[in-house]
């Protein structure tokens, strides 16, 4: 019994239906991890990508070797380190948070990329002839810049977002009661782990479905020729 | 203990590491282009075979994929000792990706050289072989370069089913010494340094590819 549901053991279809509102349950975590690590990832990069263009290299130079550093570590071992040793500087979190805190980063590193891939595909012609009209930095960004950088940045984001939601099972390994979590708890208990771990891998087919077809559908309604802002 | 008493068991575990990445990278790119070329074959059972392969193994999690292999495979009859569910869960996930660069590179290359090919008298596979592939070849070096870095990243999953590689040793130490910041401090930095290794060889291998796989392309582009 987990969260109050019971099991039915009778035949494998009555286990794999009583145990589905279980992983159901687990699911939601799977989708809140997802969503909150994806919103610091968007946030993160976009300060690793801005700082990474300010023109002092004492500034660039480090933040493109951490993008580096973050982008070749593996997620399990930055969740362990952040897990196990920001506790000891006295910053406890709960575990999803750690969890949520760990896909940021990870992921921060790659959001970045994508923000100054976006930026530096517009034309620099565009950007001489904005300087050589006499328009503001805020106008250049505004009418020229992002809103040709939006629908290249959007769908490869979208696509970090499909990938995020694969690793979120990585946080089982800190206590976060995800889907894999509660198939592998519910397999310890009933020594049947083929049901369980079998619905968990359908259940990830199709929230990569659902998102990767909502990613598809976005990229084919924004305008290539660039998103109007205001 | 002081801290460069835990760089000689942790790079125990980086060589374990090292061996699990190159078993699975080599494996990996084997099943990349058995199933790459099965999405393009002209039966079209191969094709829908090697469409689910790659659907089912990019579009569900690896570490779900590993506890399958590990923990329930062997209720369905064969049971593999945990260094082989590993690598074969690793190679399988990044096989499924390689495909798609393998089919993408593969349609990438003109027509025309298919057209020529057919117009020289070459059958499809002596066409594919030594028209199309050597110039595929080459596009698909930087993706391939990219997935085997994230293949070296994804190997530190298999520590959870027991191989001690180097995320398994790393947990072992902070467990016996409590000494967390040290231990995976060095450890994020033993990744890093593989993960710059491992990126100098495929620039390497790029390198090699560009100039003697598809030389005239370059130079009548």
């Amino acid at each position: 019994m987990i969260y109050g549901i019971h099991w039915d053991l009778h035949s494998p279809l009555a286990f794999a239906i009583s145990i589905l509102p279980i992983l159901l349950i687990g699911m939601k975590i799977t989708v809140e991890a997802t969503i909150l690590g994806f919103l610091v990832a968007l946030l993160l990069g976009l300060v690793l990508a801005l700082l990474r263009r300010v023109p002092l290299r004492i500034i660039a130079w480090p933040t493109a070797v951490a993008i580096e550093f973050l982008r070749d570590t593996p997620l399990l071992v930055q969740l362990f380190f952040l897990y196990y040793v920001l506790p000891k500087y006295g910053v406890t979190l709960p575990a999803l948070f750690t969890g949520v805190l760990a896909l940021g980063v990870q992921y921060s590193a790659y959001t970045s990329e994508v923000y100054r891939a976006g930026l530096e595909a517009v034309d620099r012609g565009q950007i001489e002839a904005a300087t050589a009209l006499n328009l503001s930095r805020a106008r250049l960004y505004r009418t020229i810049i992002l809103p040709q950088a939006i629908p290249r940045i959007i769908p490869a984001l979208g696509n970090y977002l499909v990938s995020m939601i694969k690793d979120t099972p990585v946080l089982s390994t800190v206590t976060v009661m995800e889907m894999l979590n509660l198939a592998q708890i519910i397999g310890d208990r009933t020594y049947r782990y083929l049901i369980p771990l079998t619905i968990v891998g359908a259940l990830f087919l199709l929230l990569t479905v659902i998102a990767s077809t909502v990613v598809n559908r976005l990229d084919r309604v924004l305008p290539k020729e660039g998103v109007p802002l205001r | 203990m002081h801290w460069t008493g835990f760089i000689a068991p942790l790079a125990r575990g980086a060589w374990i590491t090292a061996e699990i990445t190159a078993y699975s990278t080599v494996l990996g790119a084997a099943l990349s282009f058995v199933a790459g070329l099965g999405r393009v074959s002209r039966s079209r059972a191969v094709r829908v075979t090697a469409a689910v392969y790659i659907e089912i193994f990019r579009g569900t999690s690896l570490l779900v994929q590993m506890f399958w292999l590990y923990y329930a495979l062997p209720l369905l009859g064969p049971s593999l000792p945990p260094m082989a569910s590993g690598v074969l869960a690793l190679s399988l996930n990044i096989g499924a990706y390689g495909a798609e660069v393998v089919r993408g590179a593969i349609n990438a290359v003109p027509r025309e050289q298919w057209e020529a090919s057919t117009a020289l008298n070459f059958t499809r596979r002596q066409a594919l072989w030594r028209i199309i592939m050597p110039q595929a070849l080459a596009e698909m070096m930087p993706p391939f370069g990219n997935l085997a870095i994230q293949n070296l990243k994804d190997t530190s999953l298999v520590s959870l089913i027991t191989i001690s590689d180097l995320t398994f040793h790393a947990d072992a130490l902070r467990n016996l010494t409590l000494a967390s910041t040290p231990i995976y401090t060095l450890t994020l930095l033993m990744y890093f340094g593989m993960a710059l290794v491992l990126t100098a060889l495929i620039r390497l291998i790029e390198r090699w590819s560009r100039r003697h796989l598809a030389p005239s392309r370059g130079a009548h582009a």
